[in-house]
């Protein structure tokens, strides 16, 4: 039983059959995007209540945080995603790996941007050279060098082994980025959200924060899906099945 | 062990066949750290308190330079070919390139920098961190930077692209070793810095050729 399940696993390691699977998740994954934004942005905006030291700027980090969570965790996945193509030699991990990497990179640039405006009211600063600002910087530039390395090869196999052993040299610069808060111990604040100790904001905050990085989450996996399938359809578009599709034939 | 020691060898009498590649890292090191004096004037004070980072940041960039005829040159006679049938195992040759690589830019580097701290008055005990912590950061450099060779190997615009790759994983060793001398002039001691340097070279010995090795095998497939 097992066995058929493993099977039933690896029939969508091919392109050919990932590709109307991530067709069909897609419009699912944009829903459940809507799903948790719509409340995410009234806590947002309304429900959430004006912080008594930080007044309403506070209300950026409903998309700094979650985007700074995705940045690190989009790496890990396309870390984890090219590890698999380097071992199973599956040809879609490369592409996925290759089609999260402009996302996380997005969030990378977002969680800085916005860091930046909320840095500027309540440190006075747009940018401190703080070791958490720092690590988040040198994350966006290991996902620049990601994308440059892959777009700078045109063999497509070899563009996603070379990429996947940079992302898991990379990979290990994620968990020095979280602990560098305990390592240096800096301007930057703790982290507001901890599993060990109570959380020091308002249940409301915390709720907004949670759909939010959800939100943030069901975009990613939509965006990047999307991305994939136009990755195939690159890579795949000498092969009798592509040229079958309705999309293409039209 | 016989095999790195045959590469380290060969590398070493190649760089000394061609000394004006070594030498032009060593003095292209020497030019950047004289012109940040010139960019921001002869205050002592100042240049005392920006002369770690400041030479740090030259050692990375010279390191950097070397790193593209780590393994091109082999990659463009086919003898890095012959490297992966040989007998003995790929990893242990490109240890031994690295090692190599290492005595002809890291090396030289460390001996050099106590001569550029004195332009920025660094005294004695800095200067001696400053020559440990080099002593332990170069060798990293030249482990992770070896990596970055192997992945640009023959890649369109591979020498720039090679920066933009290395670069940022250069910026722990930059932390740590720029963070010891520091340490030790503001009287806080450097071991801990040192240490985490240390620790960060142990990691990359162990994992840097083989990942070198890896993306080897890719280039060459």
């Amino acid at each position: 039983m097992s066995n058929n399940k493993i099977i039933h696993w690896f029939k969508y390691a091919s392109p050919q059959s990932f590709y109307p699977l991530a067709g069909k998740l897609i419009p699912w994954f944009w829903g459940l995007t809507a799903v948790f934004l719509i409340p995410g942005l009234w806590i947002t905006f309304f429900a959430a209540p004006t912080d008594a030291q930080q007044g309403e700027g506070y209300r950026i980090i409903f998309i700094h945080v979650p985007a700074a969570w995705m940045s690190m965790f989009i790496y890990i996945v396309m870390a984890a995603w090219a590890g698999l193509g380097l071992a199973l030699n599956t040809r879609l991990s490369g592409m996925m790996a290759q089609g999260l990497a402009p996302t996380g990179a997005i969030m990378a640039f977002v969680s800085l941007w916005t860091g930046a405006f909320w840095g500027k009211p309540m440190w006075g600063a747009w940018w401190v050279w703080d070791a958490r600002l720092t690590s988040a910087l040198i994350l966006f530039f290991l996902y620049i060098g990601f994308i440059a390395l892959q777009a700078a090869i045109d063999d497509a196999r070899r563009a996603d082994k070379a990429g996947a052993i940079l992302a898991l040299v990379g990979v290990v610069n994620v968990p020095i980025i979280y602990f560098s808060v305990k390592w240096w111990n800096t301007l930057h604040q703790g982290a507001s959200v901890s599993l060990t100790k109570a959380p020091t904001m308002a249940a409301t905050m915390l709720w907004g924060m949670l759909l939010m990085a959800l939100a943030f989450w069901m975009y990613s996996i939509a965006v990047a899906l999307t991305r994939v399938r136009a990755i195939i359809l690159e890579r795949e578009a000498h092969t009798e099945w592509v040229k079958e599709l309705d999309e293409v034939k039209a | 062990m016989n095999a790195i020691l045959a590469i380290i060898r060969r590398d070493l009498l190649l760089a000394m066949r061609r000394k004006s590649e070594v030498l032009t890292a060593l003095f292209f090191f020497i030019i950047v750290v004289s012109l940040f004096p010139l960019g921001i004037g002869p205050e002592t004070a100042l240049l005392r308190k920006i002369a770690p980072g400041i030479l740090w940041v030259a050692a990375l960039l010279a390191t950097m330079l070397g790193l593209s005829r780590l393994f091109a040159p082999d990659h463009a006679d086919g003898t890095l070919e012959q490297m992966v049938l040989a007998p003995s195992p790929l990893g242990l040759l490109v240890t031994g390139k690295i090692i190599a690589h290492w005595i002809t830019t890291g090396l030289p580097l460390v001996l050099l920098a106590p001569v550029l701290g004195i332009q920025f008055d660094l005294d004695s005990g800095a200067l001696g961190v400053l020559m440990i912590a080099l002593l332990i950061g170069t060798p990293l450099l030249s482990l992770i930077g070896a990596i970055g060779a192997a992945l640009t190997l023959g890649v369109r615009g591979g020498g720039v692209l090679l920066s933009l790759l290395v670069l940022p994983l250069y910026v722990p060793a930059l932390i740590f070793g720029a963070g010891a001398v520091e340490a030790h002039i503001s009287g806080l001691g450097a071991g801990g810095h040192l240490s985490l340097l240390a620790a960060l070279l142990a990691l990359a010995v162990f994992f840097a050729p083989w990942a070198t090795t890896a993306a080897l095998r890719i280039a060459l497939e």
